[in-house]
């Protein structure tokens, strides 16, 4: 029997604002427990929600970025349901009209593109924390009220493959409009999935599985190629598949029954009565769009076909709007396409990757930057002391002044090598002997006794033009 | 009258809102409330087609707050008012986790 | 000090022709309620260490001459949360709640140097209209004790029908204000939706709910207002509609007014003697140069089952906070979160709550919300035209504001489907956010029998002036109940 497999996603995306979003208190993590809450964070009788102008933006450059329609008339509707993390008792979200529909990201899986359809998008109130000791529970209310945006995707995804790209094509368009840091391992973007397969050919999707605890994309890849196996297991050998909440457990790599689902929760919907209306005008749209940076394909297109660099560093370079617009500045200051490119992808990604920071939280600017690389261009600097050069620009320095301070300035001119080459030669005879007689190593090996004897600062084509022209004299 | 309501619908409508009813008080909630239930239904006779649902009687539209944090300072006295806290935390019976905070 | 033949022009002049210093006044109101309050019980908290002390506080600064309501004592419902001050909403729920901040409309009103003397009791959060919900005390009739003040704004009123204090805040879902003051022979004012904020408020029917002032008169009334109304950034529900001087027309008189007299709210149910009061209001008007027209508003009598419907769902909302978790009453039983929030809740809340909440969540819940919340708030639509299409050839609309006097306490109480029939005739407004006044119209065995007198969206200073040139011409306000101590 051969299956296909439907997969759906609900995305929620912490937004990066000042405040919350229906209270003033500051959004804002690792401070003391309740420490940003107030009597509204905390359901208190009498309190009235406030909307935060800030995220209806911000819920509306994520709209734009995945080319959804936005609503014109959205309002705000309660989800009412108990837990202690939930102080009012209801969520405040919205059901009724969504805040934009009818979106869609494009994804590239084995060189095949492939639209995947957002069926809705709408921005709500999170939730506070619980956390459980033996014997009690704690309640921290500091997450509630904090901004998000939930994104719910089309049964458009077919692959485990198909889910990962659909990730991660989410979260860079999201990422470049800055609205969210969208980090999973920050729990600022949080992937609930569910998966069902069906029998080629059959019209009605089969029972689906929600799968939690994915708490990277590569976890959402795996968990669900083994929830999509194991149905295909379980239909093949006569079996039906439970409407059933899964947990996927990061050791086995296996998905493990945590409850079967009877019927569907009631959470009341109904219109919020504390929040008017909101009215999303075209100008208003108009003016968000205007505020929106070049969406990441466009700038990976334009670095390929304008700036000739590879498909690969453009995909590298377009991991954050952080890093393309630091590549933009380059180019701007007239560095090398390429030579940048390669530093980004390379030497920085290592440092980011090494200490764990964002670029916009280093001291690498991308005029130091682009300063190294135009000394690598115009042979001031060898690319071996480029390294020394890089490690003085990720504490702040100035290449140029660094550079200069440290004499680091790469010998180039023949009437200043000369001299050496010829005294190098006049020491070496068995060398001279052993070019002549073809053994090329000889010349690496000359190479090797001027850069000792110029302190690594002769430039190695210029050293090796000298000794082949003197050698061949 | 009561027949608009059965008493397994009033209990199931209670624990939907976290509220017991008693054995005892079950027959005259589930009379009383399907005597208003019956009232309720007195609304089938209205034709409402095409009629917008009023939610609100605000004149107020598109108001928003600018996003600009403020802390309260509010905390201490918020945990002062609490039932049961530690450590800066309310403190609740143990929660059995339903993955609700994922 | 009582304050049965007194107004704020009364007191006030006491205060600043020094007749009386603030703190005088308060001690002698404190002392007045001390002895008044004991066969009434209008006050669950009297404040009485605060009370002088913002009275000090006021004499310290010197009273204002041009401000009506520097150093006048007033009462508070006690569903408007009030910093430091126990605030309960004749809760068990609350019954130890010291909330941290305060209503916007009480600041306000210590902004405009009022002193607050107490707290009123009320049926537990606003759900009823006899105070007998109170989980505290039953408020009695200051003109016959053997009967409910009305509510749920009922401690309010008796307050000041008894002389008590000469203001009061009540709050109004649908008809809380305004059947007590026809209750207790007083005038209540239910502002239009968005009018005062409600941030503070203990909220029962968001959409709905109101705080207006509970005073003597009609000018009293109209000050009041006057130092609550306004936007607030805290409610975002609150109008920017400009705040007018409510009193500036008052006395302009009726002449050229046309005032409807909606069939529907004569019909059956209301008592006949009710109806003859309103009829002789009506010819008071006519004699005053108002022009009077009957009118239909053809979907009043849907009016009870929509508003329980709707108010009920916002109210099963609204409650599920009260879950003993942050605040308020824990169950001391339970063992584990299920219960806590089980026995807190069901130990917490009264029986009438308990009904609106299950009504609420009913309404509300898979597979209802079609055929009872959307149709109630599609009939609140109709009803909404129908008030639309009358204020197109009346500027104020008459009608009873009770269908009968205050009846016995205990005698409807346990018949919630007779209870919200009783309310048919004020909740209706509250469907439409109109402003609604309730004044006294006449007696009926003694007992004080209101009018209503409905308005315009923010047209509140029409219903004031309507009011005034009634309360001008008669004097029904001037008679007093004989319980009340000292007269």
């Amino acid at each position: 029997m051969n299956f296909e497999t439907t997969i759906g996603l609900e995305v929620h995306v912490e937004l990066k604002t000042n405040s919350k979003i229906f209270s003033p208190s500051p959004v804002q993590f690792g401070v003391a427990p309740n420490e940003n809450t107030n009597v509204i964070d905390w359901g208190y009788p009498g309190v009235l929600p406030t909307t935060n102008k800030g995220v209806v933006e911000a819920g509306m450059k994520a709209a734009l970025a995945l080319h959804a329609e936005i609503e014109p008339n959205p309002h705000f509707d309660r989800k009412n349901y108990f837990y202690p993390d939930n102080p009012k008792a209801y969520q405040i979200t919205q059901s009724e009209t969504p805040m934009a529909h009818d979106g869609w990201v494009e994804i590239e899986v084995d060189g095949n593109k492939k639209k995947i359809g957002i069926s809705e998008m709408h921005i709500e109130e999170d939730a506070g924390k619980n956390s459980h000791e033996t014997g009690y529970s704690l309640v921290d209310l500091n997450r509630q009220g904090t901004p998000l945006v939930e994104i719910v995707s089309k049964p458009d995804i077919a692959s485990p493959d198909e889910a990962y790209a659909y990730l991660e094509e989410l979260r860079q368009q999201i990422q470049f409009t800055g609205v969210s840091d969208v980090k999973m391992e920050e729990g600022s973007m949080r992937v609930d999935v569910n998966i069902s397969v069906r029998p080629i050919g059959q019209a009605a999707y089969g029972t689906k599985t929600e799968l939690k605890n994915l708490n990277s994309f590569n976890y959402v890849r795996k968990g669900l190629a083994y929830e999509e196996k194991r149905q295909q297991e379980v239909l093949m050998s006569g079996g039906v598949i439970r409407q059933e909440t899964r947990r996927f457990d990061e050791k086995s790599g296996k998905t493990i029954l945590m409850r079967v689902k009877e019927g569907a929760d009631d959470y009341r919907y109904f219109p919020e009565p504390d929040l008017p209306a909101l009215t999303i005008s075209d100008d208003w749209i108009n003016q968000i769009k205007s505020e929106l940076p070049e969406e990441p394909k466009a700038r990976r297109d334009r670095y390929v076909n304008e700036l000739g660099i590879t498909d690969y560093d453009a995909m590298v370079i377009t991991q954050t709007k952080e890093m393309a617009d630091f590549y933009d500045a380059m180019i701007e200051l007239k560095a090398d396409p390429k030579l940048a490119a390669n530093y980004l992808q390379g030497d920085v990604n290592a440092y980011l990757n090494d200490n764990q920071v964002d670029l916009q939280d280093t001291k690498i600017t991308p005029a130091h930057l682009a300063s190294m690389v135009n000394l690598i261009s115009d042979e001031t600097i060898s690319s071996k002391m480029a390294k020394k050069v890089f490690k003085a620009i990720t504490k702040g320095n100035d290449p140029e002044q660094f550079v200069k301070d440290n004499g680091m300035v790469q010998l180039s001119d023949p009437a200043q090598l000369q001299p050496i080459v010829d005294e190098i030669l006049a020491a070496n005879p068995q060398s001279i002997e052993d070019f002549h007689n073809g053994k090329d190593r000889a010349i690496g090996f000359l190479v090797g006794q001027i850069m000792k004897q110029t302190h690594g600062k002769a430039n190695p084509t210029v050293v090796n033009k000298l000794l082949i022209t003197s050698m061949n004299k | 009258m009561s027949e608009k309501i059965s008493a397994e619908d009033v209990k199931h409508v209670a624990s939907l809102a976290k509220l017991s009813v008693s054995d005892e008080q079950l027959p005259y909630f589930t009379e009383q409330l399907g005597q208003i239930i019956g009232l309720f239904e007195t609304l089938g006779e209205v034709n409402t087609d095409g009629v917008k649902p009023t939610v609100s009687v605000t004149d107020q539209l598109n108001v928003m707050r600018d996003d600009i944090a403020d802390n309260w300072q509010e905390r201490d006295e918020l945990l002062a008012n609490a039932p049961e806290t530690m450590d800066g935390y309310i403190k609740v019976p143990t929660i059995i986790d339903e993955s609700e905070d994922n | 000090m009582n304050y049965l033949n007194e107004s704020l022009n009364s007191i006030h002049d006491k205060l600043v022709n020094k007749e009386l210093s603030a703190t005088e006044l308060t001690k002698a109101t404190l002392a007045n309620i001390k002895v008044v309050d004991k066969d009434i019980n209008s006050f669950i908290t009297v404040t009485e260490e605060e009370a002088l002390a913002s009275a000090k506080a006021i004499d310290e600064k010197g009273i204002d001459a041009e401000n009506l309501l520097s150093g006048m004592p007033i009462a508070l419902k006690d569903n408007l949360v009030t910093k430091g001050v126990n605030t309960t909403a004749a809760s068990k729920m609350l019954a130890d709640f010291k909330p941290i901040y305060s209503a916007t409309a009480v600041e306000k009103l210590a902004a405009v140097d009022t002193v607050m003397v107490g707290k009123t009791n009320m049926d537990e959060f606003a759900m009823g209209g006899s105070t007998e919900n109170s989980a505290f005390k039953i408020t009695k009739n200051p003109w016959d004790t053997d009967r409910v003040p009305g509510g749920s704004s009922g401690g309010s009123a008796a307050a000041v029908a008894s002389g008590q204090v000469l203001a009061a805040l009540g709050s109004d879902t649908g008809g809380s204000i305004r059947q007590p003051a026809s209750f207790n022979g007083i005038v209540g004012m239910k502002p239009t939706y968005g009018r005062v904020s409600r941030w503070g408020l203990i909220a029962f029917g968001s959409s709905f709910d109101q705080i207006g002032p509970m005073t003597r008169n009609v000018a009293d009334n109209a000050t009041v207002l006057n130092a609550i109304a306004g936007h607030d950034d805290h409610d975002l529900t609150s109008s920017n509609q400009a705040v007018p001087d409510f009193a500036a027309n008052l006395n302009n008189g009726v002449a050229g007014l046309t005032i409807g007299l909606p069939s529907e709210y004569l019909g059956d149910g209301v008592d006949a003697k009710v109806k003859e009061i309103i009829l002789a209001a009506a010819e008071t008007y006519k004699q005053l140069g108002a022009k009077i027209v009957d009118i239909s508003l053809p979907n009043t009598k849907y009016g009870v089952a929509a508003y329980y419907i709707l108010t009920s769902s916002e109210a099963s909302s609204n409650l599920q906070r009260f879950d003993g978790i942050r605040y308020g009453y824990r169950s001391p039983e339970a063992k584990n979160l299920e219960d806590l929030y089980v026995m807190s809740r069901t130990e917490g809340f009264g029986d009438e709550v308990k009904r609106r909440i299950m009504l609420g969540t009913y309404s509300l819940s898979a597979g209802f919300y079609d055929a009872y919340f959307k149709k109630a708030a599609q009939v609140r639509t109709l009803m909404n035209n129908d008030y639309t299409e009358a204020f197109k050839q009346v500027d104020v609309i008459l009608t009873p504001a009770a269908p009968t006097p205050a009846y016995k306490i205990g005698a409807e109480v346990n018949d919630p489907m007779t209870m919200y029939m009783n309310d048919a005739l004020t909740v209706p407004l509250n469907m439409s956010g109109l402003p609604g006044l309730s004044m006294p119209a006449g007696f009926s065995d003694g007992l004080p029998v209101g009018m209503q007198l409905i308005g315009r969206p923010y047209d509140e200073a029409t219903i004031y002036q309507t009011a005034n040139a009634f309360e001008q011409a008669t004097d029904f306000h001037k008679q007093l109940p004989t319980l009340g101590g000292q007269n």
